[in-house]
């Protein structure tokens, strides 16, 4: 799960990490009561979408920039009202973008040097590790492929948490001597408490700023958490934006369905996470364009087969659907029949293409034969997408 | 022979008493499997009752394994309970533990990891689907089937299937017993990020296993054990292997079901693991369709006999 900027400088002020003084507004008439919290003098205006990229975003009405630096709270204003309610495009958002509903007005700090902290799971090694550059505002994944000289990386062993001298560790490693280093040294633990207690996946913070008055800041904030542990956090949970998530995605969680949107125009729905991604590989190695990703789970019945279908037809670029179920323990006629349901119910129109493999196989295909229904059988997973393939196109 | 389990193999179940762990501990007694104890704390001294057998449930592992000599557990417990399931199961010496639980927070098993270290215990999962060495009855009955797998569709025999999905390897299982090719061990290693046995660990196994002639790799987007297990066989393994990576047309940053299977970089993209594995001698199968027609072309041209 995801969560905004803001909310997230909010989650590093409880855990003693250092920001930029802060505040939100959701309407323009509560532009001027926001800004009266900060000083007069300059202003940093940022859009709050979850994608990436916010600054070198540009508007569906033109308008360049998600963030922008004001010199005056005046300025700030007038800016916040070309952003608020407004869509913001990004790398990130695809082409439809998102829309600003919050926009988050903060003191813009005089920085001295831009550094890179992260916080998430090394999968290699199963510990957390604390990444941390002196190429502060970039991406990332650029400083590691052209100069990885400048990325540091501690593990932390999680029998004992982060020691001191892996702390020292990183603060020569980034060069900082004095109070900024002391100032580093307490931000850097902080963050590393806060990712622990709050079962983060990943906390980033890109830039970390020094000041010319020895402060070290967090001037960005980008967290996301393990959904596994949403069930211990309630006050992240609290957090979620629904308005930022795909509505169908929504739907779909609530029938314990896994759901992802994409781009093309072949649906499917499939049982097993890997069974659903390799179906939608193989739709598009066979020259279609899969619709989503879908995966009814190990266990499921004749009501999640329809809310399934439901959400599938829900996406108007859908012009074909694949189903392609391997019943292991499952049994293969429970599927048929809430297929057959499913599209008497939704009044399916389009083509429909159906591989259906395992348990009581032969009962299930009767049961789709039986059904009158105009559905084409597939014999293996290549046969069913070559034939939904060829049907859409 | 197989790896890690055998048809004599005593398993306990921990979370016999809910729906999922009692369904899959019946549908284990109905293949043969030697389902020896069920573990509920506070149900200590019930029975487990399904037709003919009787199994003794258990208020922990340790009191399971005194009574049983059980020396492999089935995890089912809910998420939030179960990396204690896992820890208890460690401290009971047990050789194996198998976690199908779905869900466990990341931080659980990273602490699970790290407390495993120097352990003799190996982990299998979480978020797997379990391990089956088939067996010589009908079907493939009478083999030990620990999880959630359908047994009937193995056939004992001479090729190793190794996976992080548990449906895609029902299709590779599938494929390989509908052409007559038979199977040692079929093993689901799980779809999390942090999973106690790699798909390395794995092929290690197999590669050492006289009775395995050749290996089925399926693989998926994140991470990069699919390339370590890769550039090992390369080095040291001798025996045909096929490989699947699932997840080419899935966009970057999004979880694809699995945990796991999300594409950090450019180094856990479907394409540079495909490309690692063309690099490294394994037959690629180009479609899911295609994973036991794969193993064959990677037999004939080592000229190794898979029946």
């Amino acid at each position: 799960m995801n969560i905004h900027e803001y909310q997230a400088k909010a989650l590093f002020e409880k855990f003693g990490i250092a920001v930029p003084k802060g505040t939100t507004a959701t309407t323009p008439e509560a532009f001027i009561t926001a800004l009266a919290d900060l000083p007069e003098g300059p202003t940093m205006v940022k859009s709050q979408i979850h994608a990436g990229g916010r600054g070198k975003g540009t508007f569906t009405d033109g308008f360049k920039g998600g963030v922008k630096f004001c010199k005056t709270k005046h300025d700030a204003r007038e800016m916040a009202a070309k952003m608020l309610g407004n869509t913001l495009v990004t790398a990130q958002t695809g082409p439809a973008g998102r829309k600003v509903q919050t926009i988050y007005f903060t003191v813009a700090s005089e920085i001295k040097k831009e550094y890179y902290l992260a916080i998430l799971l090394d999968r290699n090694s199963a510990k957390p590790v604390i990444v941390a550059s002196t190429e502060g505002g970039m991406d990332i994944e650029k400083v590691a492929h052209d100069t990885p000289e400048k990325l540091f990386k501690i593990i932390v062993d999680p029998a004992y948490g982060l020691a001191d001298f892996q702390v020292r560790e990183l603060i020569f490693k980034l060069g900082l001597t004095g109070a900024e280093a002391k100032n580093a040294a307490k931000l850097i633990r902080n963050l590393y408490t806060c990712y622990w207690e709050t079962d983060a996946a990943m906390l980033e913070v890109n830039p970390l700023i020094t000041t010319p008055t020895g402060e070290v800041l967090a001037l960005d904030a980008k967290v996301s958490f393990d959904d596994n542990a949403l069930f211990r956090h309630p006050e992240i949970v609290a957090l979620r934006d629904l308005n930022e998530e795909d509505s169908k995605e929504i739907e779909a969680s609530k029938h314990s369905l896994s759901y992802i949107a994409l781009d093309g125009n072949i649906a499917c729905l499939v049982n097993g996470a890997g069974l659903a991604m390799s179906t939608m590989d193989i739709i598009q190695h066979f020259g279609g364009t899969p619709a989503n990703f879908l995966d009814v789970g190990g266990g499921a019945t004749k009501a999640q087969v329809i809310a399934a279908f439901k959400i599938i037809l829900g996406d108007p670029n859908v012009k074909g659907i694949l189903v392609n179920i391997f019943g292991g323990i499952m049994d293969c006629n429970v599927i048929a029949q809430g297929i057959v349901e499913a599209v008497k119910e939704v009044g399916l129109t389009l083509p429909l293409v159906v591989r259906l493999e395992g348990n009581n196989v032969l009962a299930g295909k009767a049961t789709l034969d039986a059904s009158g229904l105009a559905l084409v059988s597939g014999s293996t997973m290549a046969d069913a997408a070559q034939k939904i393939v060829k049907l859409v196109a | 022979m197989a790896i890690l389990i055998t048809p004599s193999t005593k398993i306990l179940v921990q979370g016999i008493t809910g729906d999922f762990g009692g369904r899959h501990a019946k549908l284990s007694l109905d293949y043969g499997t030697q389902v020896v104890a069920g573990v509920t704390p506070g149900k200590g001294g019930l029975v487990f009752t399904h037709g003919a057998h009787q199994v003794p449930i258990f208020n922990s592992v340790a009191d399971a394994v005194k009574a049983t000599g059980a020396t492999v557990s089935a995890i089912f417990v809910p998420p939030p309970f179960a990396a204690d399931a896992i820890l208890e199961g460690v401290d009971a010496g047990l050789d194996l533990v198998v976690a199908i639980t779905e869900g466990i927070p990341v931080k659980d098993m990273i602490r699970v990891k790290r407390a495993m270290q120097g352990k003799a215990t190996r982990l299998l999962g979480p978020n797997c689907p379990g391990i089956v060495t088939p067996g010589t009855g009908k079907d493939s009955s009478g083999g030990c089937r620990i999880g959630i797998a359908p047994g009937y569709i193995h056939k004992p025999g001479h090729v190793g299937v190794v996976s992080r999905s548990g449906t895609l390897t029902y299709e590779a299982v599938f494929q390989l017993t509908s052409k007559n090719i038979g199977q040692t061990t079929c093993v689901g290693i799980g779809g999390d990020p942090v999973n106690g046995t790699s798909h390395l660990d794995i092929i290690k196994l197999f590669n050492a296993d006289p009775e395995t002639h050749g290996i089925i790799l399926i693989g998926e987007i994140g991470g990069n054990a699919e390339v370590e297990a890769a550039r090992w066989i390369k080095a040291n393994c001798k025996k045909p292997v096929a490989g699947f990576i699932a997840g080419a047309t899935a966009p970057a940053g999004r979880r694809m079901g699995h945990a796991g299977a999300i594409v950090g970089g450019a180094e856990d993209t479907a394409a540079a693991k495909i490309a690692v594995f063309k690099e490294c001698g394994i037959e690629v199968a180009e479609t899911p369709s295609d994973m036991a027609d794969a193993l064959l072309r990677a037999a004939k041209a080592m000229g190794v006999t898979l029946t």
